[in-house]
């Protein structure tokens, strides 16, 4: 990100981004103007009017209606010309094209859920045709989040037992930052997601692809990689908001209660499904129970490779 | 009364009663406004090595120095400290209590018993505020959205305590300077000669007194929704967490104002005085004030351009924020225009009323850029937000504090600090501030998300010049701190009138002034910014000469004339 944009913006790749720019960018170099004129009055006159002789004293000074009129109807006609052309770009923003290919996301402590309307559901990278434009329809299943993309100019926020929805179309293939802007806890900063536009024939054998079967331990990897497990918890042993996966299956666990158990599949499912059942001496109670979500098979690809870090 | 020599009188506000209890009792305006400063200090820099420790572990990505959950404390309790410990007090408690009764020629505010009990209730609501932080975790920033809010520790039950105890304080302030503006001026002084701290500090109270009780009731819903669960802001229980922000930004768009006004009021008397000038304007920028308090109701919901609010209303709100923005840009256009044909005096608190000019306006173009519908969806809770309102915050109400601050030293303490010392601290401040914020607008409109405890790798240059101006800005802070305490005992013994202003403190009253103010009932007979009278009125028409080698009482004061 960043390569194709300008110093103050980024990449400009949705439709709606190069207009959101343009009016950017007037209401940057108007105010440029404003601003160097207002510093530039100030310098002159602190420099020229500075204090020479301390006994001298300025004559009564008479206001100039003319100045007072022009600093009052000048800038009014500026901000209504900015507040009509935002006000337009705004509605383009809010009403999407009737024709929009709709994806469900899901925002949960800390990560993103799509589910498109064949059923497939994948966390935190989406896949998205060029092209055509998309409509998200966004709910969120624990707090408040905010789905926002730099490059797209785009950003609402998702809200609990409501629908929110935004649009964007893309016509450029290529892989986009996903940021959640409304703090939502412990790792709000590593609630990061990806989306990948590309080609319809592309995205369409993508998203067949999921349907595949796959070794349950290459699932797991995948699932701790795109929920991203790793924003707590490590898989070399080193510590972090929770205990390290490496090594965890098979080892003795001990809790604040001073009860201990051995670190079984049973275990492993019953911290995933509910985290606060058990906690691990010296660990916070952190883990959101966002994860009752996941199927018996990604349960057991998560634990299967678990297991692989010994 | 004719103070001719430069020694403090006799007899003092300070000195005129010494036991501690004679302090904790009092209900003097000016030693309950010396009290408000101390708590207030406390309360900035305790936010103040907060921002820093925020600073430093945003140094590098990843961890610094504390974990997530250390980070998003921290910000959140710099960020409550701040705003409601620290500004919302800052220039009316302060300044307003000690200056304003002076500048009314009044003997004290309308009700000194209230005056000291908001002072104690202010206190209260801060211990209690800090409770918090021994009862466990507060995170989630000074808005304390729900659903968020209410699923975390307890601590947010005292932090919404404490702020709804600071409301009261607030609102009992406001009420004792409308009361006090309104009842208690001095024969002459019309509104129309009033100066314009005085208009400013009203038009705050107004605000004070109108939109407080709102954040109490919504404080108050949200204690009860994380005590018993009642259920008006949590969707789990039927309720509806975006009538939480419509509450919040309710009261908090119009606190705003109740930071932004009395700094106004600070550069208007600064701008008039250090340029020998009417402040140009004086009527529109008096009643623009009061105008802006009414308007500032009525701009809530800007705040909320993508939270699901109908677009109808983003629409109505991004227009009426307009409207309120012109008067805001016509000041200073005319704080500007106060210099021209003057004689401008560049001594510290004019070297900050000029900061001002700079850093607020821009704050306020940048405020511009952010009431524009679509390219708010694009900026809203990134980091040109937090430089944004950084920018009209500090660079707005803390440089103007700072200013008056300078400018009220002398009257409040009889003492002057060290002149050299305050510009190269003004200078410090200047450059830490702009280092600090300015970087935050770039990466902010390049995407980086506000309360972001990590980040990617290409904002990294940005957090890193933006910690350097934290440290530089804190090195110049601290150093206002030393040399204020240095002269506290060693500065230069004070003149009454060093400036050579024009408004009562300065012409009617000693540095430091008597415990009643005035021997007599003061008689106006001229606008506060008269300054081509200055002849008349003081003999020679000279101007003072502020930090001067022994700063002399230079300006003859004849209090016949009045």
């Amino acid at each position: 990100m960043g390569e194709n944009g300008s110093f103050w913006l980024p990449e400009a790749a949705s439709t709606i981004a190069p207009e959101v720019d343009a009016l950017f960018y007037f209401v940057y170099w108007t105010s440029i103007l404003f601003f160097v004129g207002v510093v530039g009055f100030l310098i002159y006159f602190a420099v020229k009017y500075r204090r020479k002789d301390h006994s001298f004293v300025p004559p009564a000074f008479h206001e100039n209606k003319w100045i007072e009129t022009a600093s009052i109807v000048i800038p009014t006609i500026l901000v209504l010309i900015v507040f009509t052309w935002g006000f337009k770009v705004f509605v383009k923003m809010y009403a999407a094209p009737p024709d929009a290919y709709e994806i469900t996301v899901r925002g949960k402590q800390w990560y993103w859920e799509y589910e498109y309307d064949n059923g497939v559901v994948v966390p935190n990278e989406v896949h998205v045709p060029i092209g055509r434009p998309i409509k998200l329809n966004m709910s969120a299943t624990d707090v408040l989040h905010s789905y926002f993309i730099p490059e797209f100019r785009v950003k609402h926020d998702v809200l609990p037992n409501r629908y929110t929805s935004l649009w964007f179309q893309v016509d450029e293939a290529g892989e986009y930052q996903v940021y959640c802007t409304e703090y939502c806890g412990t790792s709000h900063s590593a609630m990061l997601g990806k989306l990948i536009a590309e080609p319809e024939a592309e995205f369409q054998r993508w998203l067949s692809d999921q349907n595949a079967d796959r070794p349950p331990e290459e699932l797991g990897e995948i699932l701790v990689a795109s929920y991203n497990c790793a924003a707590c918890h490590s898989v070399d042993g080193s510590r972090g908001v929770g205990p390290t996966f490496q090594g965890l299956f098979g080892s003795e666990r001990q809790f604040e209660d001073g009860t201990t158990v051995v670190a079984d599949e049973n275990y492993l499912r019953e911290s995933i499904l509910m985290p606060a059942a058990k906690i691990v001496e010296t660990y916070p109670p952190a883990m959101p129970p966002s994860y009752s979500s996941l199927s018996a098979r990604e349960l057991d690809g998560l634990i299967a490779y678990i297991k692989t870090l010994q | 009364m004719h103070a001719s020599s430069a020694a403090a009188p006799a007899v003092h506000y300070l000195n005129n009663e010494k036991t501690i209890k004679s302090w904790i009792t009092t209900v003097d305006h000016k030693r309950i406004g010396v009290m408000y400063l101390v708590a207030v200090s406390l309360a900035f820099l305790a936010g103040g090595i907060l921002a820093l420790l925020v600073r430093t572990e945003l140094a590098a990505p990843g961890e610094t120095i504390m974990g997530p959950d250390a980070y998003n404390q921290s910000f959140t309790l710099h960020a409550v400290l701040m705003v409601f410990a620290f500004i919302i007090p800052a220039i009316p408690a302060v300044m307003g209590n000690f200056v304003l009764p002076i500048q009314l020629g009044a003997k004290d505010v309308a009700f000194p018993r209230l005056n000291l009990a908001s002072f104690y209730i202010y206190l209260i609501g801060a211990v209690i505020a800090l409770t918090a932080l021994v009862v466990g975790r507060v995170d989630g920033g000074w808005t304390f959205y729900a659903p968020y809010s209410t699923s975390v520790g307890n601590g947010v039950l005292f932090i919404t305590m404490g702020v709804f105890v600071m409301g009261f304080s607030s609102i009992l302030t406001g009420l004792n300077f409308i009361v006090t503006v309104h009842k208690m001026r001095a024969p002459g002084l019309t509104w129309s000669r009033l100066p314009l701290f005085v208009w400013s500090i009203y038009a705050t109270s107004i605000v004070q007194v109108l939109a407080t009780p709102v954040i109490g009731i919504t404080m108050l819903l949200l204690f009860l929704e994380k005590l018993v669960g009642i259920g008006i802001f949590d969707p789990a229980l039927g309720g509806d967490p975006v009538l939480f922000q419509h509450f919040f930004w309710f009261y908090s768009h119009p606190a705003v104002y109740i930071m932004i006004l009395p700094a106004f009021g600070v550069i208007s008397d600064l701008m008039g005085t250090f340029s020998r000038n009417r402040v140009q304007g004086y009527k529109f920028v008096a009643l623009s004030s009061v105008a802006i308090a009414f308007l500032g109701f009525l701009v809530w919901g800007h705040h909320m351009f993508v939270s699901g609010q109908s677009a109808v209303s983003s629409i109505v709100f991004s227009l009426i924020t307009y409207l309120i923005g012109i008067p805001t840009g016509v000041k200073v256009i005319n704080w500007v225009l106060t210099m021209y044909r003057g004689s401008v005096w560049l001594q510290t608190p004019m070297l900050y009323a000029l900061m001002f000019l700079i850093t607020f306006s821009i704050g306020g173009f940048t405020g511009i850029m952010l009431g524009v519908l679509a390219i708010d969806v694009h900026l809203h809770d990134t980091y040109f937000v937090v430089a944004h309102f950084h920018y009209v915050m500090m660079g707005g109400n803390v440089i103007a504090a700072l200013g008056g601050l300078h400018y009220w030293w002398p009257k409040m303490f009889g003492r002057m600090y060290n002149e050299t010392l305050a510009r190269i601290a003004a200078l410090l401040v200047f450059i830490g501030f702009n280092l600090t914020f300015f970087p935050q607008f770039i990466m902010g409109s390049r995407g980086m998300p506000r309360r972001y405890y990590d980040y990617l790798p290409e904002f990294e240059i940005f957090h890193q010049l933006s910690t350097l101006g934290s440290y530089v800005l804190g090195v110049g802070l601290f150093m206002i701190l030393g040399y204020g305490i240095h002269s506290l005992f060693r500065g230069k013994k004070a003149p009454a009138n060093p400036w050579g202003a024009l408004t009562l403190e300065w012409t009617h009253t000693d540095s430091m002034p008597d415990p009643h103010n005035f021997h007599h009932t003061p008689v106006v007979t001229r606008g506060p910014y008269d300054y081509h009278l200055a002849p008349e009125l003081f003999n020679d028409g000279v101007s003072g000469d502020g930090a001067g080698e022994s700063a002399p009482e230079i300006v003859h004061r004849d209090t016949s004339e009045a």
